[in-house]
């Protein structure tokens, strides 16, 4: 199977201008993207985890070519897109489309809801004459209807903005989303509604999406495959499966166990959840929030391997010898009296 | 055990331009000291408004507490003088907004700000005030204390600032913190650090807390009592272990169904229908009926919040809900939303 999209040891630095002296860049910046490569196949949903800071969203605007990479390069369909020129760039765009977390401040305040769907089809040319038409449908699709067409985006609540965010991005036909924190800022029955829309499309549409999220949960329920990040590097990643049973890096293993419910024994990180300053270089990026780290994690950085499992990349240099993590939370749970009368009970919900 | 609060057929009113509208409807409930009570809902059910009318904090000019009661301690907190809301807030009762950006002076260092809480209740000297603002943030696990007393908000990260807003409310000892929504700006990681933090200080403190929440996943561990509201009204209220085990109103089951779960079994989340109604357009029967699969033509009419068993009301004509008294689907049938079979 040929991938979708490829990442290859993308690197994107930020430096910070001084606002005194001219022409003078901070040098030392910060590593937003540090050498992160990776691959998406047709249909599948990639998830990117990790906190903030971590350069999840900088790497999905750089998938999207929104920002250029310094280094490293990105292939959607085998074409590279930082050799493109921006109108050649423009109109790859149609084939990949990103969904931003605050759905009120990627709305136009000024154009209805009409004019947000109608922009695209007219950029890209697509059913001339009909375009109303299909606006309509595409409102119909995200759950929405024809009498929203003529309102503004404060008329609508976070899920319907973030639904007609949804209808934008499909209106030109694409194959590739990339989500971007689309429910962090959601309440949870309204995130169900929208985590079922966006598998109901990929479905339909046979959409492939790249899904940026902090919240593991959300994730083992959307995802194929995850790709955990930290500090602009990736330090897992692996099929969804082997990863949340399996789970191989200290810090992945951290994020699992501060999920709220699953009470696992393993101690939330020792500095109280802050990223500390940056050791030395020539270190595991981890290695002063891990709780396992020895010598040499501090002297040497890890390299990213295949560990036991084909698709399972793992940087950490004791990824042999960390003690059993504990997954009971995967199992089912207990089928008591009471948990099957709630489910019948939710059953009515459907 | 003493009772630290007791709320009576609270009500508050808004009016804005588009009407007059209650965003709490008789709201009555009582709270023990140690215990925590959360209340869980939608964006718009008026658990903020709840938290800000115990608070005292309603803006005057567009707000008002227009009947009911809430008594700290036995005294009377509605229609109280500012004066007095000045100074038990925060001696007596304090709060925990949800973001810690907006609620910190920027320009103002964090020990200045910590200390002036303790030094405007105590009226101590301001060394002794700085030498506890110092205890305080230690103990809400700031490690280097010594060095956070000097920064200034902006240097903080978003965890550690909401420490020090928790800094600022425990500083004194309330007998009644208000947490609302203290994790949702947070990172997972984070959050666990901060839930942790609150865990301990019920347990060590013998802290009483009201949380406000929509994410229902925060409540075990913590939360003794739980109130769910909706569209201004409590629909029940009932123990955590009774929420999660056996809740009985409609809109809390499929709240619970809507909540991503991390097992291996695939499940489709649960998804209700529609919106929460507006509130000037609230429906005069059920006001969840327009959503509820369980309706029936008693709904429109009034619902009362009933005792069905000890210790847990709902608002619901049909609880406590009986499967075998349902036009019963076959269940396999709507595989949708069901993680059985």
């Amino acid at each position: 199977m040929s991938a979708l999209l490829e990442v290859g040891n993308v690197r994107k630095y930020f430096t910070r201008s001084s606002p005194v002296i001219f022409n003078w860049k901070d040098k030392r910046g910060v590593k937003a993207v540090d050498g992160v490569a990776l691959s998406i196949n047709r249909g599948e949903t990639l998830a990117i985890v990790g906190e903030s800071g971590c350069g999840k969203s900088t790497l999905g605007r750089i998938m999207v070519g929104l920002l250029k990479p310094d280094e490293g390069f990105v292939d959607f369909e085998g074409v590279r897109l930082n050799s493109l020129k921006a109108s050649e760039l423009r109109a790859l765009r149609q084939n990949i489309q990103i969904i931003f977390q605050d759905p009120f401040a990627t709305l136009n305040p000024r154009l209805t809801i009409e004019q947000t769907l109608i922009e695209p089809l007219k950029n890209f040319g697509l059913h001339k004459g009909e375009e109303l038409k299909r606006v309509v449908e595409l409102l119909e699709m995200v759950g929405l209807s024809k009498d929203h067409l003529n309102r503004y985006p404060h008329e609508f609540s976070g899920g319907q903005r973030q639904r007609i965010g949804i209808a934008r991005a499909i209106s030109v036909e694409p194959k590739l989303i990339i989500c971007d924190e689309v429910v962090s800022a959601l309440d949870v029955s309204i995130q169900a509604q929208i985590l079922n829309l966006l598998q109901d499309l990929q479905k339909r549409l046979g959409l492939t999406y790249v899904f940026i999220s902090h919240d593991l949960s959300v994730v083992h329920h959307i995802a194929d495959k995850v790709v955990v990040m930290y500090k602009g590097k990736v330090v897992e990643s692996s099929d969804k499966q082997e990863l949340f049973h399996r789970p191989r890096h200290p810090y992945t293993q951290v994020l699992l166990s501060s999920l709220p419910g699953t009470q696992n024994s393993l101690v939330h990180d020792t500095l109280g959840g802050e990223v500390a300053a940056s050791a030395s270089l020539a270190s595991c990026a981890f290695a002063d929030r891990c709780m396992f780290a020895v010598d040499i994690c501090r002297k040497q950085e890890p390299k990213l391997e295949i560990y036991q499992h084909p698709t399972h990349l793992v940087s950490c240099h004791k990824k042999e010898n960390l003690p059993d993590f504990d997954t009971s939370y995967l199992d089912a749970p207990a089928q008591s009296l009471e948990s099957i009368r709630l489910q019948s009970f939710q059953s009515y919900f459907a | 055990m003493s009772e630290v609060l007791r709320v009576t057929d609270l009500s508050t009113q808004f009016t804005t331009k588009g009407g007059v509208f209650k965003a709490i409807e008789e709201l009555s409930f009582s709270l023990d000291r140690g215990q925590v009570l959360a209340f869980v809902g939608e964006s718009g059910s008026g658990k903020s408004v709840t938290a800000l009318s115990i608070m005292g904090l309603l803006n005057p000019r567009i707000s008002k507490v227009s009947s009911g009661s809430v008594k700290l301690n036995g005294k009377e907190i509605v229609g109280a003088t500012d004066q007095f809301l000045q100074k038990i807030r925060g001696s007596k009762i304090s709060m925990i907004f949800q973001e810690p950006m907006t609620s910190l002076n920027p320009s103002i260092s964090i020990g200045e700000q910590v200390s002036e809480v303790i030094q405007t209740h105590t009226g101590c000297t301001s060394a002794k005030a700085a030498e506890s603002a110092l205890d305080v943030l230690r103990k809400v696990g700031l490690l280097n204390a010594a060095s956070i007393y000097n920064s200034y908000p902006h240097q903080l990260s978003g965890g550690m600032r909401q420490r020090v807003m928790i800094a600022m409310a425990v500083a004194l000892e309330p007998d009644l913190v208000i947490a609302d929504e203290p994790t949702t700006a947070l990172d997972v990681t984070t959050e666990a650090g901060i839930m942790d933090l609150l865990k301990s200080l019920k347990k060590e403190r013998k802290g009483t807390f009201i949380l406000i929440t929509h994410n229902l996943s925060l409540l075990q561990g913590f939360v003794d009592q739980v109130i769910v509201m909706y569209a201004g009204q409590v629909v029940e209220r009932c123990t955590t272990e009774q929420l999660f085990n056996h809740p009985e109103h409609p809109y809390t089951i499929g709240l619970l169904g809507a909540i991503p779960q991390l097992s291996d079994l695939k499940t489709s989340l649960v998804t209700i229908k529609g919106q929460v109604p507006s509130p000037f357009d609230r429906p005069e029967g059920c006001r969840f009926a327009a959503r509820c699969p369980f309706k029936e033509e008693v709904c429109l009419k009034p619902q009362e919040l009933i005792e069905i068993s000890p210790k847990h009301w709902s608002r619901c004509i049909k609880s406590p809900l009986k499967l075998d008294q349902m036009a019963l689907r076959p269940i396999n049938q709507t595989s949708k939303g069901l993680r059985i079979l």
